[in-house]
């Protein structure tokens, strides 16, 4: 068997061994194994998923052979969950594999309870009500869940749970933490050690550019009222008076300055997004509260204390122009701040704990030093239960979507940069095909078959849907508006059918928001994923 | 449309309801019906290129959208490392070559599907070959070889004398990369889409670190693993090349690296690190694959039966923050080098092969050096083999009108070098020479001089 850590590499490169070890712990369970699902589960598997049950009543048919790679010739006629199940030990003898032969609407209905003993469902294929009950259960039960579906050249994806707190968000583009326009005592001191006019032009163009900005900004800041740069010209000024600076062309650490001068205009103290985490009323904690909204409770107040406006320092500093003794000089002055906000803050998350009736060492210390690097980061998901989305969706939303008037997205890049106008319709169909998928469950649940499913009666089923259709959106509040002719003709064609591509990329990307739930890194959708196989527009709706 | 009989339950039961149904946001030309299911399966030729993370998925994915005879070439054997993702593949194919492994696995499962594996460089592939297959799949990891393929594609294409490309010349390509949660996914056809080297400025250059900064004032971990690699290496073992994929090499590497850092007191240096960093590995999830993939593939069903409306033209993919999908049409560059009508040569007759060839290493936008020429499949000159070398050597005297059959304007490819980026590599273009003051007509009169 090959070594665990070896073939996991490259996932270990993103997530790291606390994220693995968080996948291996994990429990799984999957409604319909019908290619969907069947591709969604393989993922993870080959991701080192801890255990998988897969639930679905049907045999495998000889149509099952030409869209699911699970299955195959032998296994016709047998239970598809056993074949998936038994494929997918296969593929990764370390996971936990196990099956039940059942219809998922008869668990929902006559066996709610087994769902408790998973980490997270990932039902698919699943119609409207089951939704509804199965996301009742599984919000009782504090399982999280996922729904994901494929219809022909259309399908989505949607998270239901109550609340997903991620400290380890790990955004791609973050502005670093340097505190150029707030320099603590010991930075600026360092600064002070450092002459901006010394002689060896060598040495002259090491400073590292943090160095030079600190001590400008603070120039600045003596002649201009204790203020720093706010208007243009002044801010053109200061850039000016640091190119004054340069001795010659070459100073590459004077135009990092001149680059990174921005970090000096920028406002002190915490984002909206963070100042939003900070007054949610989870942060007023007891003893129900989760960890998460403990240490955010914490970090109130720091902010509001020994951090004077700011959250913990984060410590680490971007690669920069510089001699190697000065760079390694600064980052010993950031990782030192660092480590003293951090034994602050662990010692107020202690004193919540004591206050809130928990042990006070209950939080690792690993959790809280991960929470002060990633303070000005963190982010809180929260989902509206199926039940709500559907009966009362975001009216203004929703017709915003139907009527395309924002249309944000798609521009057309003409040549090298150049961009004309937005296209209008990129909502358009997108929120078609989602009333269009209710619609369809409505349609089956009154003619016991899906509009289009028989080549027979694909004439008059269109007139059908489309009436189902227009009482749904009338039922939503959303009299009078069309979904395009087109498109309800498109669903009837489809027919119900679940392509191998559509439920391959509709899978992936189940896939992908199950991982980023587990390892709690990274940030999962909000909203639901609208897949639009016809042109690729695919959208996220916020209903 | 008459029903399925009841007594043959049809193993393509969803792909039918795609294939023999008409629609309405669909393609101009498609012609729902029973035989465009069955041309797909026993006539369109699909290749695709890679067999890794995003090659696995393709052979998949296409087998069961209907494509039944496809071919698949990589040159890389398997390693412990592609098990996370490349799922065709298990503990015991390690060591063998990709494309064999995957071709067998995919076909032991689904029934009908004939792959044949190509276990060699794409380089070392005749460019008819790729002429024989409807449409190119890429699941490639490096921009080289998708300029490559994307050179060789091009190439087949013609134009007609008002500039419009030949429908029939135009070899689609759907190419597909991922990294991490991110990725892209794109349909190419030469002459009206843009192709790759029309929209290379898409690729950011590499990161290289300055000489100065690795030998005088390294700060970062990067800085002393890269002096190691680059610099150290050489001076200790002058002649032997570095190879990555030798474990002593780069433990050798580490430790010098880590001795470095140590020395200017810099933390972070790792073995897991010191691999990331000298074999540029990218990270790699089997999600970010899927997705990507069946992107492709469902683009390629389109290409080949017109069932659905195509994606135009660029699709970008990042689920690392959130989940953002995005359509950007780009536009053909009209002068791009390699899918345009051809880079314009006006000579005189009397011009010999020598002279045209010295012409090309001038000529501002070309730049070619060591090139070898062919005029509608016949080798006028070849660099390499020896053999076809000395044969052709004799053509360098003659005129190149002589050569090119006295046609007043006629297209011919070239391959040879070039310079990108200060880096000398190799291209293949299309050129459009017309001789100066010979009318339209091919007339025996009309002979050039010497």
């Amino acid at each position: 068997m090959a070594e665990p850590k070896v073939k996991y590499d490259r996932q270990l490169r993103i997530w790291g061994e606390q994220g693995q070890a968080a996948l291996e712990k994990s429990s799984i369970c999957l409604l319909n194994c019908g290619p969907t699902g069947s591709e969604t589960l393989k993922n993870l598997v080959l991701g080192g998923i801890g255990s998988i049950t897969v639930v679905d009543g049907s045999k495998v048919e000889v149509g099952d052979l030409g869209n699911n790679f699970l299955v195959d010739e032998s296994s016709v006629g047998q239970s598809k969950a056993k074949c998936v199940s038994s494929f997918l030990q296969e593929l990764n003898d370390s996971v936990k594999a196990k099956f039940v032969e059942e219809y998922p609407e008869a668990l929902i209905e006559t066996n709610p309870s087994f769902f408790s003993q998973f980490t997270l469902v990932i039902a698919t294929q699943l119609v409207e009500s089951s939704m509804i009950k199965l996301d009742r259960i599984c919000r009782e039960a504090n399982v999280i869940l996922i729904f994901a579906r494929s219809y022909g050249l259309t399908g989505f994806v949607r998270i239901s749970l109550k609340e997903h707190t991620v400290i380890e968000s790990k955004p791609e583009h973050f502005l670093d933490d340097l505190r150029l326009n707030n320099p603590w005592l010991e930075l600026k001191s360092f600064a002070d050690s450092i002459d901006l006019t010394v002689q060896d032009p060598v040495a002259h163009k090491h400073i590292p550019y943090v160095v030079i900005l600190v001590k400008m900004a603070d120039e600045w800041a003596k002649s201009h009222g204790g203020k720093l740069p706010s208007t243009r010209e002044q801010k053109k000024e200061f850039k000016d008076l640091l190119k004054a600076r340069m001795v010659s062309q070459d100073e590459d650490n004077y135009k990092e300055a001149i680059e990174a001068s921005f970090k000096v205009f920028a406002p002190r103290g915490i984002s909206l997004d963070l100042q939003r985490i900070l007054n949610d009323s989870s942060s007023e904690v007891d003893s129900n509260s989760s960890d998460f909204w403990v240490l955010v409770a914490a970090l109130k107040e720091f902010i509001a204390n020994e951090g004077g406006g700011e959250a913990p320092l984060e410590g680490s500093i971007p690669d920069m122009t510089s001699s190697t003794e000065q760079y390694i000089n600064l980052q010993n002055i950031y990782l030192a701040k660092a480590e003293a906000d951090f034994l602050v803050m662990e010692q107020l998350v202690r004193s919540i704990l004591k206050k809130i009736g928990r042990d006070s060492n209950s939080i690792p210390k690993a959790t809280i030093r991960s929470f002060c690097k990633n303070a000005r980061k963190l982010r809180v998901c929260r989902y509206r239960s199926i039940e709500d989305e559907f009966n009362s969706p975001n009216l203004p939303e929703l017709q915003k979507y139907l009527t395309d008037e924002d249309s944000s997205g798609g521009a057309t890049f003409v040549g090298r940069g150049a961009m004309a106008p937005p296209k209008p319709l990129n909502f358009h169909i997108a929120v078609g095909i989602y009333i269009l998928l209710r619609a369809v469950d409505r349609f089956a649940a009154n003619y016991n078959s899906f509009p289009g499913q028989f080549d027979s009666a694909t004439d008059e089923d269109i007139p059908r849907l489309k009436s189902a259709a227009i009482s749904l959106l009338s039922d939503l509040g959303c009299n009078g508006t069309a979904l395009a002719e087109d498109l309800i003709n498109e669903m009837c064609r489809f027919g119900a059918a679940e392509l191998h591509a559509v439920a391959a990329l509709v899978g992936g990307i189940a896939s992908q928001e199950v991982i980023k739930l587990i390892t709690r890194q990274f940030v999962p959708m909000s909203g639901t994923y609208i897949f639009n196989g016809i042109d690729h527009k695919s959208q996220l709706l916020s209903l | 449309m008459a029903e399925t009989a009841a007594t043959q339950p049809s193993r393509s039961r969803d792909l039918d309801k795609l294939l023999l149904r008409p629609g309405n946001l669909v393609g101009p030309r498609f012609e729902p019906s029973a035989q465009l299911r069955d041309d797909v399966q026993n006539h369109a030729r699909v290749l695709v290129v890679g067999a890794g993370g995003l090659g696995c998925e393709l052979l998949k994915d296409l087998a069961l959208s209907g494509f039944h005879n496809l071919d698949v070439i990589d040159m890389d054997r398997i390693e412990v490392t592609n098990l996370n993702r490349q799922f065709l593949f298990r503990v015991e194919d390690v060591g063998k070559p990709k494309a064999e492994v995957a071709a067998k696995r995919v076909m032991e499962r689904i029934s009908g599907v004939n792959i044949v594996p190509h276990f060699c460089r794409i380089e070392d592939k005749d460019i008819d070959f790729y002429n024989d297959f409807m449409i190119i799949a890429l699941g490639l990891d490096s921009v080289e070889a998708r300029s490559y393929i994307n050179n060789v594609a091009c190439s087949f294409l013609e134009y007609d004398s008002d500039d419009n490309p030949l429908e029939e010349t135009i070899k689609p390509m759907v190419d597909g990369g991922t990294e991490g949660f991110k990725g892209h996914a794109r349909v190419i056809l030469p002459g009206v889409t843009p192709c790759f080297e029309c929209t290379i400025w898409l690729f950011p250059p590499q990161v290289k670190f300055p000489l100065c900064t690795l030998a005088e004032t390294p700060r970062t971990a990067a800085h002393c693993i890269e002096y190691a690699h680059l610099i150290k290496w050489n001076e200790a073992h002058g002649g032997t090349a570095f190879d990555p994929d030798n474990p002593q090499h780069m433990k050798w590497v580490y430790d010098e690296a880590a001795k470095r850092a140590e020395l200017f007191g810099i933390p972070g240096v790792t073995y897991s690190f010191t691999q990331g960093v000298v074999k540029n590995i990218i990270p790699a999830i089997a999600s970010t694959n899927a997705i990507i993939s069946a992107a492709c593939t469902l683009e390629t069903l389109k290409i080949a039966t017109e069932c659905s409306k195509t994606m135009s033209n660029y699709l970008t993919y990042n689920g690392s923050e959130g989940l953002h999908t995005k359509v950007a049409e780009f536009e053909r560059d009209k002068d791009c080098l390699v899918c345009g009508p051809g880079v314009l040569i006006e000579v005189d007759t009397s011009v010999t092969l020598q002279k045209f060839m010295n012409l090309l290493e001038e000529h501002p936008k070309l730049q070619l050096t060591k090139a070898s020429i062919t005029h509608r499949g016949k080798n006028l000159y070849m660099q390499a083999p020896p053999v076809l070398e000395e044969m052709t050597r004799s053509n360098l005297s003659l005129p190149l009108f002589e050569l090119m059959g006295k046609l007043s304007k006629d297209v011919i490819h070239v391959n040879g070098m070039t310079n990108k980026n200060n880096q000398k590599v190799s291209c293949l273009r299309k050129l459009r020479v017309t001789f100066k003051g010979v009318d339209g007509v091919t007339d025996m009169d009309t002979a050039g001089g010497a």
